[in-house]
């Protein structure tokens, strides 16, 4: 790693802003799809409708069992066969936001599990219809539970655009690549795009220990899980 | 989306063209695994030996042993396998396993911690008034208890790394992912090849997912 090496890297700094860009947009919109999936697939999951707990069964089991890349395969080369063409990095988004969204849905059913029954049996008691006992009842409780586990979904999250790399989405690892086997610098450029991600993955994951320990663990009164 | 562009999958040669890449991603799992076990395991004792002892030495090993993890857990390990590509002077197999290992040795070192950190402090406070010292302590009161906690999440870790071998294909390996693009470039049948390989993987996983809930509810009855 020589004086020069790190000059003619500086020289090229916009192709790693251009990474960089790619990786936090699809991150970020990933994670608002993910998020929306998720609890709308978790709360199928506790549903007290048999159909609707074998679905969220089928999309968590699914997605949790095969390797992202392959689902993004699928939509990178599958969706052109049935006529749908999206930009390289929408279909990153689109795999990135199903993929997550199976592991946001496990974290809001052990969330709202994780509260008492008897919680769910009192507000029925009250006449609360299933979404009102969820609005007002359950899921305030559970948040407490879900958000610990939630970030830590962001950081996978954010490490997990990798794959854009693989569909020639222009992330931070594919500059690495590619900018590095074009120049034949290999330190430099892994050197600095590895501290660009922790620079994000490491606040993250010090969120996520801080609320862990501030608001996490189980709920006293009743718990039951 | 045809009939026959999944028919055309199962004529022999291409069944065995898949087979081929199927072992290979076993063959890259196993390695991973096996590699990876016996560094997380030893790296996690060592960050919570440095969480737990007041011992200079023993403090400084765990510092060593978070300042890996941290770094290592938090990178894409698509990024930590280029980089060994590139790195080492290793054949682009094994340059696979040992990124793949550099990183899940971090996450496996984590869950270790987590299940050794779940012990009580009593179990400690028991074993050192009688005499034991921290080693004897560690050797038989902390590890025996705590390690058998940590085999579940572990198991669960392992098929994290039967998925996370099809970033192998990013060096150009040819395992099951890799297989299924080849295969599909000639048929013209993405959707077909990728549900079918969806299928192989989720099988597998599905039987190590099952395997574990098994082992977890067999240790959880057992009591000492």
């Amino acid at each position: 790693m020589t004086l020069g090496a790190w000059q003619s890297l500086f020289a090229d700094w916009r192709s790693f802003a251009v990474g960089l860009e790619h990786t936090l947009v699809a991150a970020a919109l990933a994670l608002l799809f993910a998020t929306i999936l998720g609890v709308f697939f978790g709360l199928l999951g506790v549903a007290p409708v048999p159909a609707a707990r074998t679905i969220n069964r089928i999309y968590v089991e699914a997605i949790r069992n095969t390797p992202l890349l392959l689902q993004a395969f699928f939509f990178y080369y599958g969706l052109p066969r049935v006529h749908i063409v999206l930009p390289v990095l929408a279909v990153g988004v689109v795999s990135l936001s199903i993929y997550t969204g199976a592991f946001v849905a496990e974290v809001v059913r052990g969330g709202i599990q994780s509260v008492a029954r008897g919680q769910l049996e009192a507000a029925y008691s009250q006449g609360f219809s299933f979404v009102q006992a969820m609005r007002y009842v359950v899921l305030p409780q559970a948040l407490r539970v879900i958000i610990p586990p939630y970030t830590n979904q962001c950081v996978n999250l954010v490490k997990n655009t990798q794959i854009l790399s693989l569909i020639a989405g222009a992330d931070l690892v594919y500059q690495a690549d590619t900018w590095s086997s074009e120049n034949l610098l290999y330190g430099v450029a892994y050197m600095t795009v590895a501290v660009l991600y922790l620079a994000i993955t490491l606040p993250l994951a010090a969120i996520s220990r801080w609320l862990e320990r501030r608001i996490g663990g189980p709920i006293e009164a009743g718990a039951d899980a | 989306m045809s009939w026959h562009g999944f028919t055309v999958l199962f004529q022999p040669e291409n069944l065995r063209f898949l087979w081929w890449g199927f072992t290979v991603t076993i063959e890259i799992a196993v390695c991973t695994i096996a590699i990876s076990l016996a560094s997380g395991v030893v790296l996690g004792i060592a960050r919570y030996a440095g969480d737990t002892s007041r011992g200079r030495a023993l403090r400084a090993i765990g510092l060593g042993a978070s300042l890996y993890i941290e770094t290592f857990r938090n990178l894409p390990m698509l990024l930590i396998m280029l980089a060994a590509r590139f790195w080492s002077h290793l054949p682009p197999f094994w340059a696979a396993v040992a990124g793949m290992s550099i990183y899940t040795a971090a996450v496996i070192a984590e869950i270790v911690r987590a299940g050794l950190l779940a012990i009580p402090r009593g179990q400690w406070e028991a074993a050192r008034s009688q005499g034991m010292s921290y080693m004897q302590a560690m050797r038989y009161i902390i590890l025996p208890q705590g390690l058998r906690k940590v085999i579940p999440p572990t198991v669960g870790q392992f098929i994290t790394v039967v998925k996370d071998t099809s970033y192998a294909w990013g060096l150009g390996i040819q395992e099951l992912t890799g297989s299924g693009t080849i295969i599909f470039a000639k048929y013209v049948n993405p959707i077909e090849t990728f549900s079918l390989i969806g299928l192989i993987y989720f099988v597998t996983n599905f039987s190590m997912a099952f395997a574990a809930r098994s082992l977890e509810s067999r240790l959880a009855r057992r009591t000492f």
